[in-house]
């Protein structure tokens, strides 16, 4: 690998295109890592966003209304809300709160999990209520007709077709999920944004890490929206649509 | 196709919902006044806990809101600016990138292809960084040197994905009119170019109100992200005001505020969106 | 209301007496009361409400009633208290909708064998080999691994038939199974219920083919407003209606 990186080394000296997260051991790792938190931060956020979703989806079909009332308004105050102020609130608001004696017990990293998996998973219970709310009544009829008892039906008939329904609206939030993680630099967080930029104030080539970084999420969004375009396909209800 | 359809209606509504979220980049804000309400409560809420904490040589909650609310005003007329500009640079470049998505010259489509989903595509943080990092602070015109500040640059970089996405919002109307308009304008003898501006556009207009205007409220929503990158608007300066008051308790006070603000503007809008989608609904 | 045929010929499978049913303040059910002798087949009619569709998920369970009883094989309906039980009377009445009652995410054989395997635990094995054969008894053998969304809606109300077919009930409901489909659809699936019938099952259906009704039904009966209007059989309800109501209806829909 060495040669290639001696490459870029010279591509530096002769042209100026400083690609020092190439050929420098020391960029090359930071970029790395910073590449991995982003990676980390989606993969934790869409988990847990969609365990939130889950959650959520269950608890509004509950007969209890005081229930219901909390998730509506966690709803409601989330999706309406900048992501960016939700991120303040849980480090600045919270995290004051829940600061120990001897500094924070929870890191900025993990705040910015819980945000943006609570931004995630607001819109996540509604896309999953909606497809619930979408199996027709005839359906679970039939099944109850046949003698599934209301959990069977919804463990085989109900919660698949929903999860089918779905779809398209989650792979949505998700993609925009990966996208929202960006914010995560204004705490501090050393994601691939945050990692660039300590880069570029070190090497003073702003313009080449910009692309770089622009051609990365490029290329990590576009992976993405693929890959959740052939598990659409892969889970697609034949005859159903066009 | 069968004649009993196999899933409801409801899905495939569902279905066309999650077509017309990818267009328009995020979820549509639904603000309703329960939302007004719930933010008025916290807001009383944070004045009360921070007026508890109010001593004998401290000035009220009331006063000091009242005494900071001209800074505050000066960055929300910023965020504001910004999203009135944002939009209005975007819409124009993005109306004409989704008309050269659907012309009939491939090298055209595709570039406006690749164009639209490589802004679709960037996070917008990393948009206003490029932007705020790239763009000259000045730019010469025959002669003259106008300076460029952040704030235009910010705007620029807010710009570009909502041309991304007013460039599918435009490609999907225009793709929902009907090839038989197309079909009817041509044994009219109209020929391509008049067919489009004369029939097809005016037809679309309606559809894409609704969507241009829900973007329009999520682009205002995300105008606070500039604060990150230098700009003035009115979450840097609530960071600032809470700062140089160095009193912790206000923080829900002044945030609730500022969220008031931005809700009060944005409710309106949100609320007419909602009346066109009613009045403008496709019968397909 | 009980029929010449039951007078110690056939014992009633199904009786109802005096069945009322409500939704919150609405009343749907007021009073209805009739018998179904085993291997009879009855055709409901009447005008759109929700009246008819109710009274057979009333029969079946779905529903509950606010008073009065109903009786199916040796199960009382309205007093059924546990799964198993409720289980144990799936087994003796199936019903056919009107539609989205198929599973799409599966394949017809597949739909088929679910409730079979899932809810009595049959041996999935034994399972496939009754399922083929049910749906080849509705002509769809070749079809068993087309999902729903690839059959036309005739075949997907075979489907279905085959389906309730698969938990051996002792009587099968159906509510209006062919009022969605196209008129040349609705011929096959009015044969596959006539040969269930001629082969001795008992049927009970919601209708709107009045040709059907005269000539499989063994009786006719017409509700309006929640109630029994007049119950016949069909020579005598379709060419002599004695009820007014019955008249006015008829003369509409015939």
């Amino acid at each position: 690998m060495q040669p290639v990186w001696d490459w870029f080394r010279w591509l530096n000296q002769s042209t100026g295109i400083n690609l020092s997260i190439l050929y420098d051991a020391f960029d090359r790792a930071r970029f790395a890592r910073g590449f991995v938190m982003t990676l980390t931060l989606a993969a934790t956020c869409i988990v847990l966003s969609v365990v939130i979703g889950v959650a959520g989806a269950w608890i509004q079909g509950s007969h209890h209304r005081v229930p219901r009332a909390v998730v509506h308004w966690y709803i409601q105050a989330f999706r309406n809300t900048p992501p960016l102020v939700q991120l303040y609130f849980f480090y600045f608001g919270l995290g004051s709160l829940v600061a120990g004696a001897s500094g924070p017990l929870v890191s900025n990293v993990a705040w910015a999990v819980i945000s943006l998996s609570f931004f995630a998973g607001a819109f996540n219970v509604e896309i999953f209520r909606a497809g619930i709310e979408a199996v027709p009544r005839t359906t679970i009829e039939a099944a109850e007709s046949l003698g599934f008892s209301r959990w069977q039906a919804y463990r085989r008939i109900v919660l698949p077709l929903a999860f089918r329904i779905s779809l398209p609206a989650l792979n949505n939030n998700l993609v925009n999920l990966v996208k929202t993680t960006t914010l995560a630099y204004a705490i501090a967080v050393p994601e691939m944004l945050y990692v660039s930029s300590q880069i570029w104030s070190d090497e003073l080539n702003v313009p080449v890490m910009m692309n770089v970084l622009l051609l990365c999420y490029f290329l990590l969004v576009g992976l993405v929206v693929w890959l959740m375009t052939k598990w659409e396909h892969a889970m697609r209800v034949p005859g159903f649509g066009t | 196709m069968s004649a009993l359809p196999v899933l409801l209606p409801a899905a495939e509504r569902l279905a066309l919902a999650a077509e017309r979220q990818r267009a328009l980049g995020a979820a549509p804000l639904r603000l309703e006044a329960s939302h007004g309400l719930m933010l008025l409560g916290l807001f009383v809420v944070g004045c009360g806990i921070a007026q508890a904490q109010v001593g004998v040589d401290k000035p009220s909650v009331l006063d000091t809101l009242v005494k900071w609310t001209p800074v505050l005003a000066k960055g929300f007329v910023f965020n504001l600016a910004i999203s009135f500009l944002a939009m209005a640079i975007g819409t124009v470049a993005g109306f004409f990138l989704g008309a050269a998505r659907i012309s009939s010259m491939a090298p055209v489509r595709g570039g406006a292809w690749f164009t639209i989903n490589f802004f679709r595509n960037a996070p917008w943080l990393v948009l206003l960084f490029y932007c705020m990092l790239l763009l000259p602070f000045q730019v010469r015109v025959f002669g003259t040197t106008i300076p460029i500040p952040d704030w235009t640059k910010a705007t620029l970089g807010l710009a570009l994905p909502v041309m991304a996405n007013v460039a599918e919002i435009v490609r999907g109307a225009i793709q929902s009119i009907p090839t038989t308009q197309w079909e009817a304008a041509h044994s009219l003898a109209f020929n391509r170019r008049q067919t489009f501006w004369m029939i097809i556009i005016p037809q679309c207009v309606k559809r894409m109100l609704p969507p241009w205007m829900n973007l329009y409220a999520i682009l205002t929503m995300s105008t606070v992200l500039v604060s990150i990158v230098g700009v003035n608007d009115m979450m840097t300066q609530t960071q600032r005001v809470l700062s140089a008051e160095s009193r912790p308790e206000l923080l829900l006070a002044f945030y609730s505020y500022a969220l008031l603000w931005f809700f009060a503007y944005c409710y309106p809008i949100a609320r007419w969106t909602v009346r066109l989608e009613a009045r403008y609904a496709v019968r397909q | 209301m009980t029929t010449a045929r039951d007078s110690g010929v056939a014992e009633p499978i199904v009786e109802l007496h005096d069945v009322h049913q409500s939704f919150g303040q609405t009343e749907v059910l007021a009073g209805v009361s009739f018998s179904v002798p085993k291997g009879g087949v009855v055709c409901i009619i009447g005008p759109s409400g929700a009246g008819k569709s109710t009274l057979l998920r009333c029969i079946n369970g779905l529903v509950p009633i606010q008073k009065g009883t109903i009786r199916v094989a040796r199960f009382d309906v309205h007093a059924l208290k546990t799964d198993a039980e409720r289980i144990a009377l799936r087994k003796e009445v199936s019903m056919v909708f009107q539609q989205y009652n198929l599973f799409p995410h599966k394949t017809a054989l597949e739909n088929v064998m679910m409730a079979p395997v899932y809810v009595l635990k049959e041996d999935p094995k034994e399972v496939r080999e009754r399922a083929v054969a049910l749906l080849t008894k509705v002509g769809l053998q070749a079809k068993q691994d087309a999902y729903p969304g690839e059959l036309s809606g005739g075949q997907q109300q075979r489907v279905a038939i085959a389906r309730s077919l698969a938990m051996r009930p002792e009587v099968m409901l159906f509510d209006e199974v062919t009022a969605a489909l196209d008129p040349e659809t609705v011929k096959e699936v009015l044969n596959t219920i006539k040969q269930l019938a001629r082969e001795g099952m008992t049927c009970i259906l919601v209708t709107h083919e009045m040709r059907f009704a005269r000539e499989l039904a063994d009786e006719v009966i017409f509700t309006d407003d929640g109630k029994i209007v007049e119950s016949a059989p069909p020579a005598e309800l379709f060419d002599h209606p004695t009820q007014e109501r019955t008249r006015a209806f008829l003369s509409q829909v015939l």
